[in-house]
């Protein structure tokens, strides 16, 4: 039987073919199912799992494996015409049922009504959100997991399932339940994937520049504050980088929205405006995905908020937050750097050549308060491609008069013998002790450990985060590919590379460095070896 | 000023009797002498005075001991709510603590001793470096403990004070054979392990020591053979070093020569830096630690 694709099926039990067709009608929109329609599929199958005990596993997993890769065929009961939704997943879980163990009957059962919940979900989706794109309809098999002899990890967690972007559709859509709105348009867009991704990174989202999130929504956004939506274009532009900057900005926008906020009427502050935040972060990680620090930050508002006495005055309770807010910017961010400075001043002696990397706010203050403080360096700023931040490193530097060198990240064992000590700015520091920067920074980090050069890390402690990561793929960043293109003496190569097929351009963004190539990691906290991370996280969590 | 010479000669006095005493103990009786003497009207008058004593007592004795063992002591004595609306109730409270504190770190090297003489096999050939005292400790609860081995210990110039701890490890009836510094390498396939004490442990988890250290560390991770330090807890110092350079100059020479020469470069450096990955484990009388714990308990000591 050919599926909507168009595309032939074969190998199908045709003795089981029927049954197919009965269960699979809930798959095609409109009709939401009764609860008798359930018990009596719930029972058919029961029946027909008894009956087909003695078929054998294998061929019919391969079997299902294609199958679950092809959109069932449309049942005569309930049809829809724009059905896109993933039927495959009552193919599998009907031929696991075909597998003979009944111990395995209730596990089946229950992901089968899972799987059921879900279409039935997307079925609803569909019709609700008609602008809303959705991937083509190649829908994968999410319960893979069903099948008892192949573990494969179920195809649900890849960003660009069409199931899974349904469902972040479907959370992005649950938070505007609260609010009224008659657009038709969806709140919160799902910004689509540009371009071939690298397979090793296709679990990440990868956006253009030239498509910015705010295509899909109406301005003004009803929903959405307005600086949000200029916070996430700025975002998603790159006008605002580099973390702390982005934190700032972020803590900033925040007192604006909750300057304008009002309370509505029965409704208490420290919920609404808890659950008014989370669209614009949604919105915010659209634009690009929140850094270390500035989950943080969220963290610390919502506790903030949820912790405003019911009793409390709005006008009072704003104050407070706005306070808060300030404290936040002053003492982890301002002070603890000048806090860093105090310490890693005491690190850099007369003589000495630094190397620095990138462009971090943290570490151009450091030099330059060292320079203050009549302390005789000269500096190496090793840049790289694409987005040449260490330009923006060297004009500050030199403007305070310091004496630099510029060179690119190819020349860095050039150089090395050169080089006394290596400062070098954090995104984050994972609580295994690993740090993660921008990418090169593990790369200047082996290369100065190769050299016997001493590997400085400075970071304020409110990038401390919980998470665990020991390699650079799990979860990173990936930038527009676009940037790659060079335009040298009128030619770019790379212009069309979208064109030839066996072509990927990888932008990333961070990688991760092992804490063995790291030295010290200056904190506000003091001088601490790189393998008390979880330590500081511990006196930290002790506190709050 | 009177009150510090007086200091100063407490404190040696103190080392005279008692040569075995670590030096920081010494320095830390001395504190508390001086403590009691002390005649400041004020809590932020009695800290100040006690940091400047600290100071005369680094001034005599330049090992980083003597400065950790004083800075634990001024923060433990006032690491406790100092309310009181007298004077002298707030210093009796002050001179308790202090007490307290002595006690403790007095018995610190038997429990380092303890803790230390079970990781000696019987039949182990033990590599020592210069004179200390802890490893002493240890080695002898491990004779009392009926093992047997044999010791090496490095003449470790320029003073020589190998010679004196073949000496001491002789009269304990323990086979010692003493080797010259250049030939820790030679010696390193026959030894089984390696224990040195320390002058000061760092917050990297690195040890400051004597001379020559830093090379049989080196010998040791070349030869994979067990490097062990045992130190008290009071040697932990709020210093990190990132090379040999990064060692402050005070500590690096004995303190006469700090007051009398004016070109360090022609001295010779008394102590050396080991870095942490060199070293397999520290035994405190915090327990067996692993270097990077011991930023974990410095973290808890001063924080």
């Amino acid at each position: 039987m050919a599926d909507s694709d168009g595309r032939q099926v074969d190998g199908v039990n045709h003795a089981t073919g029927k049954i197919y067709r009965l269960k699979l009608f809930f798959n095609n929109e409109g009709k939401e199912l009764t609860k008798e329609e359930k018990q009596r599929l719930r029972k058919e199958k029961k029946q027909h799992k008894k009956n087909k005990k003695d078929d054998k596993g294998p061929p019919e997993k391969e079997k299902e494996k294609e199958k679950a890769s092809v959109p069932a065929p449309s049942k005569p009961a309930t049809q829809s015409p724009a059905h896109k939704a993933a039927p495959a997943p009552v193919h599998a879980s009907e031929s696991a049922a075909a597998a003979e163990k009944p111990a395995k009957s209730k596990a089946e059962l229950r992901a089968e009504r899972r799987a059921r919940q879900d279409s039935e979900r997307t079925s609803k989706q569909g019709k609700k959100e008609g602008g809303q794109q959705s991937a083509s309809s190649k829908p994968k098999a999410t319960p893979n997991e069903l099948q008892p002899v192949v573990k494969r990890l179920p195809e649900h967690v890849q960003v660009d399932d069409p199931a899974a972007l349904k469902k972040l559709a479907k959370k992005l859509e649950r938070q505007q339940v609260r609010q009224i709105h008659s657009c038709d348009l969806p709140i919160v867009p799902l910004r689509s994937d540009y371009g071939y991704k690298v397979s090793l990174f296709s679990h990440l989202h990868q956006y253009s520049r030239k498509s910015p999130p705010t295509l899909q929504i109406s301005i003004p956004a009803t929903v959405i504050h307005p600086s949000i939506v200029r916070l996430g274009l700025q975002y998603s532009q790159g006008i605002i980088a580099g973390s702390n900057a982005r934190s700032v900005a972020l803590l900033h926008t925040f007192k604006q929205v909750i300057q304008d906020y009002s309370t509505p009427p029965n409704e208490e502050l420290s919920r609404d405006l808890v659950n008014k935040l989370s669209p614009y972060i949604s919105f915010l990680s659209q634009c690009r995905p929140l850094s270390a620090s500035m989950g943080n930050a969220i963290k610390y508002i919502k506790k903030e908020i949820s912790n405003i006495p019911s009793q409390c005055k709005e006008e009072e309770a704003k104050g407070k937050l706005q306070a808060c807010i300030d404290s936040y910017i002053n003492e982890k961010i301002i002070l603890a750097s000048e806090a860093i400075s105090k310490y890693a001043i005491e690190k850099i002696s007369d003589g000495d050549v630094i190397l620095v990397y990138g462009c971090s706010s943290l570490v151009n203050h450091i030099l330059c308060k060292a320079f203050e403080k009549q302390r005789k360096f000269r500096v190496i700023v090793v840049d790289s491609r694409p987005r040449l931040e260490g330009r923006e490193a060297l004009r500050r530097l030199v403007k305070k008069g310091i004496r630099c060198t510029y060179v690119l990240i190819s020349a860095l064992s050039y150089i090395l013998p050169e080089v006394s000590k290596v400062f070098l700015g954090a995104h984050a520091l994972l609580a295994n002790g690993y740090v993660m920067s921008r990418v090169g920074t593990s790369q200047i980090a082996l290369v100065a450990k190769a050299y016997n050069v001493p590997v400085l890390v400075c970071c304020e402690t409110y990038k401390f985060c919980e998470r665990v990561q020991t390699d650079s793929f799990v979860s990173n960043e990936l930038d527009d590919p676009d940037d790659l293109i060079v335009t040298r003496n009128g030619k770019s190569h790379l212009e069309n590379w979208q064109t030839v097929k066996s072509l990927g351009l990888l932008n990333l963004v961070y990688d991760v460095t092992p804490p063995d190539f790291v030295d010290l990691v200056i904190t506000d906290l003091g001088m601490i070896p790189c393998t008390s991370v979880p330590v500081v996280l511990r006196v930290k969590n002790v506190d709050q | 000023n009177v009150d510090k010479n007086k200091l100063v000669e407490y404190f040696r006095a103190q080392i005279r009797e008692d040569p075995d005493v670590a030096s920081a103990v010494a320095a830390i009786r001395s504190l508390l002498e001086f403590l009691k003497r002390d005649q400041s009207e004020t809590i932020l008058g009695l800290r100040e005075n006690m940091t400047k004593a600290i100071q005369r007592l680094e001034e005599t004795d330049s090992s980083v001991a003597v400065s950790s063992g004083g800075e634990l002591f001024l923060r433990f004595i006032s690491l406790t709510s100092l309310e009181h609306p007298d004077l002298s109730q707030c210093k009796n409270v002050m001179i308790e603590r202090g007490e307290l504190f002595l006690k403790k770190i007095s018995l610190s090297r038997g429990k380092v001793g303890k803790l230390c003489h079970t990781f000696i096999k019987d039949g182990a050939k033990i590599l020592t470096h210069s004179s200390s005292r802890v490893v002493l400790k240890v080695l002898e609860n491990a004779a009392a403990d009926n093992k047997r081995f044999t010791v090496y210990v490095t003449e470790s110039q320029p003073d020589s004070a190998g010679k004196l701890m073949a000496q001491k490890l002789h009269n304990l009836n323990i086979p010692v054979t003493v080797v010259l510094d250049a030939a820790v390498g030679y010696i390193m396939e026959k030894v089984d392990l390696v224990i040195v004490g320390a002058e000061g442990v760092v917050e990297s988890g690195g040890v400051i020591n004597k001379i020559g250290t830093y090379q049989m560390a080196v010998c040791s991770k070349a030869h994979n053979k067990p490097f062990y330090v045992v130190a008290e807890s009071f040697k932990f110092v709020r210093l990190y070093p990132l090379n040999q350079q990064d060692v402050p100059d005070r500590f690096k020479y004995k303190a006469d020569i700090l007051k009398t020469v004016k070109d360090l470069n022609q001295e010779h450096p008394m102590i050396d830096y080991t870095p942490p990955s060199l070293i397999t484990l520290l035994f405190t009388d915090l327990g067996v630690l692993t270097p990077s714990a011991v930023s974990d308990e410095l973290i808890k000591l001063y924080l």
